[in-house]
């Protein structure tokens, strides 16, 4: 941590107090091994206890989003893995949808499975990723981490085989995928899908139990129901909060409305709350994975109707939304009849839940901070595009 | 649906006169446009009222139209608006500034709905509306010091080339002259 001092005006209302001189004013970041990214909070401390927090960004600002409109549809797709650049396959998918909806297009019964398949894994990878880092910011040098990313590798040697690439897919199309699941994938899947539920219980036995992980973080960090509604808050940091919205369930896009799952709901709101809506999400994914493999049909994965080169929608807009890992990703596209979207917009779920950081943290302690700022779980390309 | 709400926002919010904006992409979601003076009534009566309930501000986009031959240019503020409660949106609101160059002040929605502060914040940074009302109005994306908004349509990037030693060709040309201009 650096003791640059903040800005001037972080501590103008708090002259009034008289116990100015005691507070410090302290920049968590951008070059720090816990933020996730280059990303840093100047926080105003009294002691220990954080007084005032405010988050700052745009350390990774590239712009996206003019690119958009100086790019053709298809162009941006690429793009979009590099937003939350862990969950690359449900970015795509958001924005397929999005311009799917601008432009009327129908995709078929093997594509919207296939879509189901991947989402959900990238769900797992993402949690994993996500309780892995958590226990690592409390202080478990890594090993939690690592047998996470374990697991998390076999997935991810799934989409290599599958996409081409770990981490940046560039999968779906406008209409479908681009390209049909190689020989051997099903029965890969279905092993690791099988072999999953054992990690789990594995790890569920070492941290849910565990006195050292209660301590830390039940009570930490609480965020209310009715605040988090306001804030626009999504994702497993809502439903941790006891708030039963899920857009999967909501908006029922793709095939979800054939899938038999529940959704996790916290009662508290802290950060254990929220470390056990990951952990019980991702056993929900795995059902749903069950399912979706089961009931996988043959035929075609791409929209045959659908224009790949010269693709022109008819000007109008429309907004496509996900239950990406992290909360709901959405994106808004204005088309004015050209090649080239006149308006692209992603909402990115990272950012939003990002309002209330200051919120959750006020009262606790820096250590307190970094683990309650890692539940929150932002990527910084989404945050800044 | 969207036709019951602006009956129902032209009685509870008097004055209000919302425009119904069509659009006509296959995603059938149609735009309300409302005026800047009872944007934040409005607002009010949608998050609050027991049938709509709409309490999740879910996007705040930016739009900035250019001068054509029927409109002199505007910029815009989109709201996505959802209900958590209720489970059914989106209700999409419409700011209009009057143009881009100077009479950009809109109302600020964040009182109402907390989702749209950083949101806003991006919106003024980039394009360069001024949100009246809103608690911490500041660039939130670009660093303090950067002058003129991003995302205009209209935006010129500032010629603060950086000379270039291996240079060659246009490069060269170009960076010979700015040494000359400015002074070492």
């Amino acid at each position: 941590m650096t003791t640059a001092p903040v800005k001037e005006e972080m501590h103008e209302d708090l002259a009034a107090d008289g116990s100015q001189d005691e507070l410090l004013e302290i920049a968590l970041g951008p070059h720090h091994p816990s933020t996730h990214g280059v990303f840093r909070m100047d926080v105003v401390l009294d002691g220990e206890r954080v007084v005032k927090l405010k988050p700052v960004f745009g350390y990774l600002h590239r712009n996206h989003e003019k690119i958009a409109e100086s790019a053709s549809y298809l162009a941006s797709m690429p793009y979009t893995d590099r937003l939350d650049y862990i969950c690359s396959l449900t970015n795509n998918w958001a924005y397929a949808l999005a311009v799917e909806k601008l432009a009327g297009l129908q995709v078929p019964e093997r594509a919207e499975y296939i879509r189901v398949i991947t989402a959900e894994l990238t769900r797992l990878v993402n949690h994993t990723a996500t309780i892995g880092f958590l226990t690592q910011e409390m202080g478990a040098s890594g090993t939690p981490l690592m047998y996470a990313f374990r697991e998390r590798e076999k997935i991810l040697d799934l989409f290599e085989s599958l996409t081409g690439s770990r981490m940046m897919c560039n999968y779906m199309r406008f209409g479908g995928c681009r390209v049909e699941l190689p020989s051997g994938w099903l029965e890969q899947t279905k092993k690791i899908v099988e072999e999953f539920p054992r990690f789990l219980d594995e790890y569920e036995q070492l941290l849910t139990g565990n006195e050292i992980f209660m301590a830390r973080a039940q009570g930490v960090g609480v965020l209310e129901r009715d605040l988090a509604i306001n804030a626009g808050v999504t994702g497993p940091m809502l439903r941790a909060s006891g708030v039963n919205y899920d857009v999967r369930k909501v908006d029922k896009y793709g095939i979800y409305d054939r899938f038999d799952f529940k959704i996790p709901l916290g009662e508290h709101g802290d950060v254990y709350d929220r470390y056990m809506v990951r952990m019980l999400e991702m056993r929900e994914s795995l059902k749903i994975l069950n399912q979706a493999l089961r009931d996988l049909p043959q035929g075609p994965i791409m929209d045959p109707k659908a224009k790949i080169r010269g693709f022109r929608p008819k000007p109008g807009e429309a907004y496509g939304r996900i239950e990406a890992p992290k909360g709901e990703l959405g994106f808004y596209l204005i088309s004015d009849g050209s090649p080239n979207p006149y308006r692209y917009r992603v909402r990115p779920p990272s950012l939003i839940n990002l309002t209330v950081l200051e919120d959750m943290c006020r009262g606790y302690s820096v250590a307190d901070t970094i683990v309650i700022f890692g539940t929150v779980d932002i990527v910084l390309g989404e945050v800044d595009r | 649906m969207l036709e019951e709400i602006k009956v129902r926002l032209e009685t509870s919010v008097p004055g209000c006169d919302p425009e119904i904006i069509l659009n006509s992409s296959p995603s059938g979601q149609h735009s309300m446009l409302l005026d800047a003076a009872h944007a934040v009534a409005a607002a009010t009566f949608l998050r609050d009222d027991a049938e709509l309930r709409l309490d999740y501000c879910s996007n705040v986009t930016g739009v900035d139209w250019l001068e054509t031959e029927h409109s002199h240019g505007y910029l815009e503020a989109v709201y996505h608006l959802y209900s958590m409660e209720r489970k059914h949106g989106p209700v999409v609101l419409r700011l209009r500034t009057e143009n881009r160059t100077d009479k950009v002040h809109l109302p600020s929605l964040t009182p109402v709905w907390r989702s749209a502060e950083f949101q806003e914040r991006e919106i003024y940074d980039l394009y360069g509306i001024i949100f009246d009302g809103h608690p911490d109005l500041r660039r939130i994306l670009m660093w303090d010091e950067f002058e003129d908004h991003p995302m205009r349509k209209d935006y010129v990037e500032p010629n603060d080339y950086e000379y270039e030693p291996t240079a060659h060709d246009e490069v060269l040309t170009k960076a010979k002259q700015h040494a000359e201009q400015q002074p070492q």
